[in-house]
Order: C-alpha cells, then sequence, then structure tokens
C-alpha cells in the first residue's frame, strides 16, 4: 500500500514552508517515525518523519521547493522492504499490493519470479500469499502456516517479512591523524542558533536577578503530595506549577513582560500563554500552555508533563510549540546555580529557575539554612523599564515565597 | 420395558433432525422425539423452522415477490399485463404444499437413515433416560446413553398485546392470513418484523412497524442499516422508531374489527388503528418442560440451557443445541451445533466456529453480514480498511433492474485479512456466502481480488469491494487514502 507523506498542517500565520533537506533518497528503506525531510518556515524548522515502515518510493517536493499545508511531498510504499538490509542505489523498488506507480516497476528485482518458488501443494497457499512469496524470492517452507489445515496466508509472509527487515547501518565520517568528526548542522540546530543570534543582536537584552526561599513551597508539597496525586489521577504536584501560577498572577500585573513587539507596534496580550522549554533529544523545544490562567496546578502539571513525553518522541505539534507571551526555563535540573537566560522573540522576557541549594541565609538576625534559588529575568530594555523588570521579578519571589497570595490574589 | 438407544434427541427441528441424522450416520441407534403436529393431527418433523418459521416466510416472501414484480416492475422491462391480483388462499396452500413436502422429506430422510421419529412430548427424566408422554396420554420411558435437547424457541409475547390468533397474532398467524389486511401493524422492526410486513406489504396492506429501539437494525452495520431503512420506507414500510407499545384494544364484535394500538414515542402518546396486528418482539427458549429438575441440568436466568462452546450441558452425556441454548437464534447455527455434537460423541474434535455465523434477513433486497462491522472494530481499537461496491455500478444488478444496495468488505488495515462483510442487495445471502468461505480460510481482500469471478454476475460486486478494500477497484472510483 502506498501512503502518501504530506507536509504538516502550517499555522494561520505560516502561509508556506521550504523543502530544506531530504534525509533519505528515493529507494531507500526507512522506519517508521525515522527522519525524513526538514521543512523551514520562518518561525521553526518542521521535521517530517516517516509514518510507517517501508520504502520511500517517490519524492514530489525537492529540495528548495515550496510547500502549503498539507501538501503531498512524497510517497512511501509500506512493507516494500529490501530483505537484503542494505541501501539499494539500483532504486528498485518491490510492490507488494497491485497498486502500481507510473513507471510500473512491480517486482522489478534481479532474482525474478520465474525462478520463484516451486509449490508441490500450491493449495496450500492462498493467492496473495503465493504473489508475495514469489515477489520476495522466499520459499513457503520458510513459513509456518496459521490457515486452515496449515495453509499459509498473506499474514503470514507479511510476519516473515517483518521479521527479515533490517535497518540501514549509518555512515559516519572520521580521518586520520588526531580524531576529528566533522558533523554538519542538523537543519533544526541551525535554525534554533539563527534566532539566538537575532534575540541578542535586535534586542536590548539584559538580566536582573533575585533569590527566593524555597521552603514555603516545599513545605507544602511535602505535605499535600499524596492527597494532590491521589485527587488528581496520578498526576504529581511539582515546582512548575507555582511557577507558572506566579509567573500567570505577575504578568497580569505587569502587562509590558507579557507582551511582544510586532514591527512598531508594542502588543498586549490578553491572555498568557506560557512556554515552558523543555529538552528533547533533537534539541531544545519550547511547547506552550495556552491560557495558562485558566489552568489549575494539576493541568498545569499534566499538560508540562505530556509536553515531556512528546519533546521525547518527537510527538510535538507544531500549534504547540508556536506562540506563547512568556517563557519559563529550568537551568536548575541540569545543575545551573546562576544564568542569563536569553530572549524568545518575540516575547519580551524570559525567566530563567535554577537549582535549589541550601545557604546560610540572615533572618531577622539569625542564621537559617534555607533552601535558596536564584532567579534570572531576561528582557528586552526596549520594551520593559528596569523598574517594571525588577518589580515583576520581586512579585514571582513573593508569589512563591507565599502560595496563598496567588489564592488571595494579592 | 424401556427402549435402548445409543442417543435421543428431543425436538426435530434443524438442530434436532440434523443431530438425529449425523449420529445415526456415525452408526449409533437414535431416536427423535416431536410433538408437533399439523392441522391435520398428524406428527410432522421439523419443527419451528420447517412448519412456521424459515421455510413458509421464504414461501410467502417468494410468491408476493413476484407480485410485486408484476405489478410494479414488469411495465419497465416493457411486459404488459392487465391489473395483476392475488389469490390469498391459493398462495397460503402452495405455502402450505412446500412445508409438507419438506416436513416429509424429514420423515423419509429419517428412515433412510434408520432414525426412530417418535411422536409424544419428551422430556429428560434423568440422566440416561427421556420419558415420552404420547397425544393419547401413553408413556414411553427411553434409555439413553446420550441426550441431545433441541426443544427449539417459541415467539414471545407482551402483556399490552395479548396473541388472540385472530387480531392479533405472531409469526405463526401472520403466515395464515386468509386476505390482506387493508392496515396491518408489526409491532418489532428485527428480521421477522420486517419480513413479515414486507410480504403482506408487497400484496397491498399497508404496514406500520412499530419498534421500541432508537435505532434501526442495531446488529447490523450503520451504513448498511441506513441503506436499508431507505429502501424499505421507499417500499412502503412505515418504520416507526422509539415507539413503545402501552396498550391494545381489539373490537371484534364491531361492524369492522380492528385493533386499536396505543404507542409513546419521542412526540407523545399516539394510536394507530389497524386490521390485523404481528406480535414480532422476539422469541425465547421454550425449555419450562423439558428437564425435570432431580437430574440437574442448569438453566441461566432467561430460560437457556447452560452448555459450554461444544454444547455439553453441566450433567455428563446430556447435550442441549439450536434455540435452547445461547447463540442467535438460527437454524444454521443450530443444525451446526447438532453436527459437533454428533461428531464429537464418535470423538471427532468438530467445533462451530461461533465467530463466522453469517446472519441474513430475507427480504427485498436481502441484507446479510457475517464478522464484525465498523462500529465494532472502531470500539475494539483495531485499525481497518474498507472496500465497498454499490450495485448501481454492477452491469448484472443493472441488466436485472435491481440495483438497490451494497457490497461493503472490512480489512484488517496491516495484515488485510478480512474481518467481516456486509450486503444489502439482491441474493445478498449468496453473495455473503463466498465471503464466510473465505474467512473461515483466513483470506485477505487480495485474495479474494486475485481470484476470477465470472462476470457478469452478481458476485463481482464482491470481488470489486474486495479490490475497493486495496485501493484499486476498477468498476467505481477509489477513495484517497486519508
Amino acid at each position: 500500500m502506498t501512503i502518501e507523506i504530506k507536509a504538516p498542517t502550517l499555522p494561520e500565520s505560516v502561509p508556506d514552508g521550504t523543502i530544506a533537506t531530504w534525509h533519505k533518497n528515493v529507494g531507500d528503506s526507512v522506519n517508521r517515525d525515522e527522519l525524513l525531510v526538514d521543512i523551514e518556515t520562518d518561525k521553526v524548522v518542521i521535521e517530517v518523519v516517516s509514518p510507517a515502515d517501508g520504502t520511500l518510493c517517490s519524492i514530489v517536493k525537492k529540495t528548495g521547493d515550496t510547500i502549503v499545508s498539507n501538501e503531498a511531498i512524497g510517497a512511501i510504499d509500506e512493507h516494500a522492504v529490501q530483505s537484503t538490509g542494505t541501501e539499494d542505489t539500483k532504486s528498485a523498488s518491490a510492490t507488494t499490493s497491485s497498486s502500481e506507480i507510473s513507471d510500473g516497476k512491480s517486482g522489478a528485482q534481479d532474482n525474478t519470479a520465474e525462478a520463484g518458488p516451486q509449490t508441490s501443494p500450491e493449495l496450500l497457499i492462498s493467492p496473495a500469499a503465493r504473489k508475495l512469496l514469489q515477489e520476495h524470492s522466499l520459499s513457503p517452507d520458510a513459513i509456518d502456516g496459521s490457515g486452515k489445515g496449515g495453509r499459509i496466508t498473506k499474514e503470514d509472509v507479511l510476519a516473515r517479512l517483518d521479521l527479515n527487515e533490517s535497518p540501514t547501518a549509518p555512515v559516519t565520517p572520521s580521518s586520520g591523524g588526531r580524531i576529528e568528526e566533522r558533523v554538519p548542522m542538523s537543519r533544526l540546530r541551525a535554525k534554533v542558533a539563527e534566532r539566538l543570534l537575532d534575540a541578542s543582536q535586535s534586542t536590548a537584552m539584559l538580566t536582573t536577578f533575585n533569590e527566593v526561599n524555597m521552603k514555603p513551597i516545599m513545605d507544602l508539597r511535602h505535605k499535600y503530595k499524596d492527597l494532590f496525586e491521589h485527587t488528581h489521577n496520578g498526576t504529581r504536584l511539582g515546582f512548575m506549577s507555582f511557577f507558572v501560577r506566579s509567573c500567570v498572577e505577575a504578568l497580569k500585573k505587569f502587562p509590558a513582560v507579557n507582551a511582544s513587539i510586532d514591527g512598531n507596534d508594542i502588543v498586549y496580550h490578553g491572555y498568557q500563554d506560557i512556554g515552558v522549554a523543555v529538552s528533547s533529544p533533537r534539541g531544545l523545544v519550547v511547547p506552550v500552555l495556552r491560557n495558562a490562567d485558566h489552568m489549575g496546578m494539576a493541568a498545569i502539571e499534566q499538560r508540562i508533563s505530556e509536553f515531556g513525553e512528546k519533546a521525547r518522541d518527537g510527538k510535538l505539534g507544531i500549534n504547540e510549540m508556536t506562540g506563547g507571551t512568556f517563557t519559563i526555563s529550568n537551568g536548575g535540573v541540569f545543575g545551573s546555580l546562576l544564568s542569563t537566560p536569553i530572549l524568545n522573540p518575540p516575547q519580551t522576557a524570559i525567566l530563567g529557575m535554577h537549582k535549589i541549594q541550601d545557604r546560610p541565609m540572615a533572618i531577622n538576625g539569625e542564621i537559617k539554612i534555607l533552601p535558596m534559588m536564584y532567579l534570572a529575568l531576561s528582557y528586552d530594555h526596549r520594551m520593559i523599564d528596569g523598574k517594571e523588570a525588577v518589580q515583576f521579578l520581586v512579585t514571582v519571589k513573593d508569589f512563591l515565597e507565599d502560595p496563598s497570595r496567588i489564592v488571595l490574589e494579592i | 420395558m424401556a427402549k435402548e438407544y445409543d442417543v435421543v434427541v428431543i425436538g426435530s427441528g434443524p438442530a434436532g433432525y440434523v443431530a438425529a441424522i449425523r449420529c445415526a450416520q456415525l452408526g449409533f441407534s437414535t431416536a427423535c422425539v416431536e410433538k408437533w403436529l399439523d392441522n391435520e393431527g398428524q406428527t410432522v418433523f421439523g419443527g419451528t423452522c420447517l412448519n412456521v418459521g424459515c421455510i413458509p416466510s421464504k414461501a410467502l416472501l417468494d410468491t408476493s415477490h413476484k407480485f410485486a414484480e408484476a405489478q410494479h416492475h414488469f411495465e419497465a422491462h416493457g411486459i404488459k399485463t392487465s391489473k395483476v391480483s392475488i389469490d390469498v388462499p391459493a398462495m397460503i396452500a402452495r405455502k402450505a404444499k412446500v412445508v409438507s413436502q419438506l416436513t416429509g422429506g424429514i420423515k423419509g430422510l429419517f428412515k433412510a437413515n434408520k432414525v426412530d421419529g417418535l411422536a409424544g412430548t419428551g422430556r429428560v427424566t434423568g440422566a440416561k433416560e427421556v420419558t415420552v408422554t404420547a397425544h393419547d396420554g401413553g408413556i414411553d420411558v427411553l434409555h439413553a446413553k446420550h441426550i441431545i435437547i433441541a426443544c427449539g424457541s417459541v415467539p414471545i409475547e407482551i402483556p399490552p398485546t395479548p396473541i388472540d390468533k385472530d387480531m392479533i397474532v405472531d409469526s405463526t398467524g401472520a403466515l395464515d392470513f386468509m386476505e390482506v389486511p387493508k392496515r396491518l401493524g408489526v409491532i418489532g422492526a428485527g428480521v421477522i418484523g420486517l419480513e413479515l410486513g414486507s410480504v403482506w406489504a408487497r400484496l397491498g396492506s399497508k404496514v406500520t412497524v412499530l419498534e421500541a429501539l432508537d435505532d434501526f437494525l442495531p446488529m447490523v452495520d450503520r451504513q448498511i442499516a441506513r441503506e436499508s431503512a431507505k429502501i424499505f420506507t421507499k417500499q412502503g414500510l412505515d418504520i416507526k422508531l422509539g415507539a413503545r407499545v402501552t396498550a391494545s384494544t381489539v373490537s371484534s364484535q364491531a361492524k369492522v374489527p380492528v385493533v386499536q394500538v396505543q404507542y409513546t414515542d419521542a412526540d407523545g402518546e399516539q394510536e394507530g388503528i389497524f386490521d390485523k396486528l404481528i406480535v414480532a418482539v422476539g422469541r425465547r427458549p421454550s425449555t419450562e418442560n423439558v428437564l425435570d429438575k432431580s437430574v440437574g441440568v442448569e438453566l441461566d436466568d432467561r430460560g437457556y440451557i447452560k452448555v459450554n462452546e461444544q454444547c455439553a450441558t453441566t450433567i455428563p452425556d446430556i447435550y442441549a443445541v439450536g434455540d435452547a441454548v445461547r447463540g442467535p437464534m438460527l437454524a444454521h447455527k443450530g443444525m451446526e451445533e447438532g453436527v459437533m455434537v454428533a461428531e464429537r460423541l464418535a470423538n471427532k474434535k468438530t467445533q462451530v466456529n461461533y465467530d463466522l455465523i453469517p446472519s441474513v434477513i430475507y427480504t427485498h433486497p436481502e441484507v446479510a453480514w457475517v464478522g464484525k462491522n465498523e462500529e465494532q472494530l472502531q470500539a475494539e481499537g483495531v485499525e481497518y480498511t474498507v472496500g465497498t461496491f454499490p450495485f448501481i455500478a454492477s452491469g448484472r444488478a443493472l441488466a436485472a433492474a435491481d440495483a438497490d444496495g451494497l457490497v461493503k468488505l472490512l480489512a484488517d488495515a496491516k495484515t488485510d485479512r478480512i474481518l467481516g462483510c456486509h450486503i444489502v442487495g439482491a441474493s445478498a445471502a449468496d453473495l455473503l456466502q463466498q465471503v464466510v468461505i473465505a474467512m473461515e480460510f483466513s483470506a485477505s481482500a487480495e485474495d479474494i481480488g486475485l481470484t476470477m469471478f465470472s462476470h457478469p454476475s452478481l458476485s463481482e460486486a464482491v470481488h470489486e469491494a474486495a479490490l475497493a478494500a486495496n485501493g484499486h477497484a476498477i468498476h467505481i472510483g477509489n477513495r484517497k487514502k486519508r
């Protein structure tokens, strides 16, 4: 069966995209979820993965071609995997079903049908199974028939072909002398690099710091951890929900921090879409919690957990990654004590969370050991005054140090 | 002195007579006890199916179909007739002749296979004992090494509409009307209600079918059910869904005897006035008097005899088959169960495949189905492909001027194995049977696609539907893969 490869649905603000790089050639065997092609838009680089196991049998849009939402860019022939397991430079693809592609290459392998398996009791093999066996030069003796009376069914042959399939070996370059490895930047990484450079060059970015005593939140978590999990169907109470809610309340008080620059206009958003930076195998991605103001603590935790899973599996959708009025980045999970996060344009501010570390603090003339976290707010000075930025960050700190203020909206 | 048999079968309907014949073929001394008497007081074999079910209903369906063809469809062919009329008593008489031919046939088969057909009411009175009460009261006790209970089922009655065998009838009565009722009410839009409603509608009745459920034919694939509803409505059946009958009044003494039926539907209380009313709300197992409690054979709370997959009851050497046990109340299911029990007695490993029981509604067009439908596959989370082919695209169907309906084939998206087939159209039962056979051999849709079909035949629709499931039907456009 031929499956179309389609460009993903592009968000409204993105009219079209460009084919940046095909990672596979016609005739290559591909596995489900294997990276096929990068599509570049001016916001993001979208990676398109294979919808199924099979062979890439046609490329409709080549590198540099413009594509629109959901446009067909190629096709996969399902199940037509080379049983030899190496890339077929002759680009002949075996078709299992009789749905032919225009050049009519059905079963055009070197070992052709005429040498096909001689079967003595041919009654024991169903017509479709017979066809498959011949197309793949398989002997019926190799297959256990699960049909009536030991008959070999199409299903049996397909199952055997699944087993035969082996993935293509990757090629890694290396050179002599001192070990060096030259790897071209993935399109995604190149795009991310570009945007970061853009952020620091076209904005007046600087960072203001503060520190927060995490004990109240930690106590709260300790006290209600189990009840929360129990009440909210296994969703765990983490830190992020506190941070998101605190930021949301602070953003309501300081709308400039929630705004974006669009050309010469400042757009003040009447909602808070909070981006949460997540590390994925392909790099940093920032899925967005839409209308975070309307989300309760459990909903936030649940959604972030989902984002983490999806990011790991490479299943985040474009809609989930675009937009956002403010971003939270957590370097603390990797051990960072203090850092200066880079803005996520067109947003005007980003909050960096860091490692929670016990430090001796002076409280009312006494030394107390408290679990402290440094907060960093990077912001665009063109938009946000120093005073606003500092006060915003203090407000966030106040909410974090006394979560009841979130409830009381003070 | 008790008579000894290897096997005693109680009931000679399709499950019973088939079990008896097969037992005898396998060398068992076999008796089959039957209590049914015909109108002349003679013992007749064949049970509900032959006497008041499958066979007589099909006879009337065929007669009425020919009448409807002559009345409404001959003109289009250029055949000129003067006013066509139906002689109902003659139709009924022909039906009786067909029935009698077949019941006589069973008698003949019993003789040929040396099955002792015994007249009387059989009852299991011991683990190895069947007591037969003759119609004159005489008692006969049979000793049996094995007992097979095939006592069948009876129509269900509902309190608002008690059967009086005159104005309010069950399916048996509906097969014996002596004139075409002007207004006919049918309670129940199931298989029996639709078939009987069809018969009389074709002969001129204004038929109203009152169905309590909100869905039409809920056990059928939704697309096929919708298509069938459209066709039957076009044929003149007024099918009212969500209509629950609450009361009825029979005024048979009035100048013009009628039945008034009260029912509630979505719009509130309604009333229907009919010249005859058929109650076809289902059937229940008729097991109240066939077992002595002391024997210990268990029944479930709906009266079905509890059996395992091989139709063995809770008591060793006592089996039960057909409508008396779980499963669809279909003659062919009972027949195959009868064969299974007989063959297992002879140590063969026969097993009924309960997953591939075909069902048919013998209206015209017929509705037939086997395996899973789309709704079931979706509920089970199975990914599947669909291939449909409408008869309007079939040369044979068009030539016959009989092109309502379609064939629908469902296959596993990964393995292409056929998971179900659903057909509404002329000869649906026979077309479906091809797919049932294929499914017994674990066929894939492609297997049917690679098989050659005669042209021009209705069967080609099955071929095309199989090709369509794989996206390359020839005689109809193919849906783009989603």
